[in-house]
């Protein structure tokens, strides 16, 4: 038996850029390297696949312990959009596709995207508020058949 | 360093197969590395991509990413990936006779 792997299902489930992009990046990798890509989005996950959101996704300065910044200068105005913004031009001369792209990108290297279901119904989305790439909305259980085989990715 | 046979052509080659020294590259070794990377037959549209990616690494000696070749007009993401199945950058940049790609994108 090979231990090579051969598909992944990878759960993007947090909001914000530094939540959407790390289940963005191991999509495409997997893709990269000739693997099986299954993608869920669920919770605020679900703003990298709504067509209102996708591109206007921000990095948080507040309560990101990973920014190293205090939450009183993080909450000072603008301050989120200027780090996001720094983040995006580092992540272009990385040639890190902003997201909207990331998306379309992931699909046509034959990446399949899904939207949960029960996200769907809390936040009443309808599949027209979704970007034409997000192959259906689905229930958890479907999400185990699909990914079944493969391994499974939480972010 | 390793050495590889491709017909009557000996080169020189990485851990994983990619030629060290592009000077050594012909176009027959290209087909040679297809046939053993399970691509085939080189079409004109797969060297459409070689002959770009040729182009990209002597000027700059990296490896262009997929995201520069879909906007270089010259293939399209989806078309990459059917051109060359299971890995298309690390495949099309062996045939091409270049090094492997770095880099996550």
């Amino acid at each position: 038996m090979s231990d090579k792997i051969r598909k992944v299902s990878i759960i993007i489930s947090k909001g914000g850029l530094d939540g959407v992009y790390p289940g963005l990046i191991m999509a495409n990798g997997a893709r990269m390297e000739g693997i099986e890509a299954n993608l869920f989005f669920t919770f605020f996950g679900q703003d990298a696949i709504v067509k209102k959101r996708m591109n206007k996704i921000k990095v948080a300065t507040v309560g990101n312990p990973g920014m190293h910044m205090a939450s009183l200068v993080g909450i000072l105005p603008g301050m989120s959009a200027m780090a996001t913004s720094m983040m995006k031009k580092t992540m272009e001369k990385l040639d890190i596709p902003p997201v909207a792209e990331y998306i379309e990108m992931i699909h046509d290297a034959g990446g399949k995207l899904y939207a949960c279901k029960m996200t769907v119904d809390m936040f009443k989305f309808k599949k027209e508020d979704f970007c034409p790439q997000v192959e259906d909305i689905i229930t958890v259980g479907k999400f185990y058949e699909l990914a079944a085989g493969g391994e499974i990715i939480f972010t | 360093m390793p050495q590889k046979q491709y017909g009557t052509a000996t080169v020189e080659v990485d851990a994983e197969g990619y030629l060290t020294d592009f000077s050594q590259w012909t176009r027959d070794i290209a087909a040679a590395i297809a046939k053993e990377e399970g691509i085939g037959e080189l079409t004109p549209a797969h060297w459409k991509v070689l002959e770009y990616l040729q182009k990209e690494f002597k000027e700059t000696g990296q490896v262009p990413s997929i995201r520069k070749l879909n906007k270089s007009g010259v293939t399209s993401t989806k078309e990459l990936y059917e051109l060359f199945p299971g890995g298309p950058a690390k495949k099309a940049a062996k045939i091409a006779g270049m090094k492997k790609p770095e880099g996550c994108v």
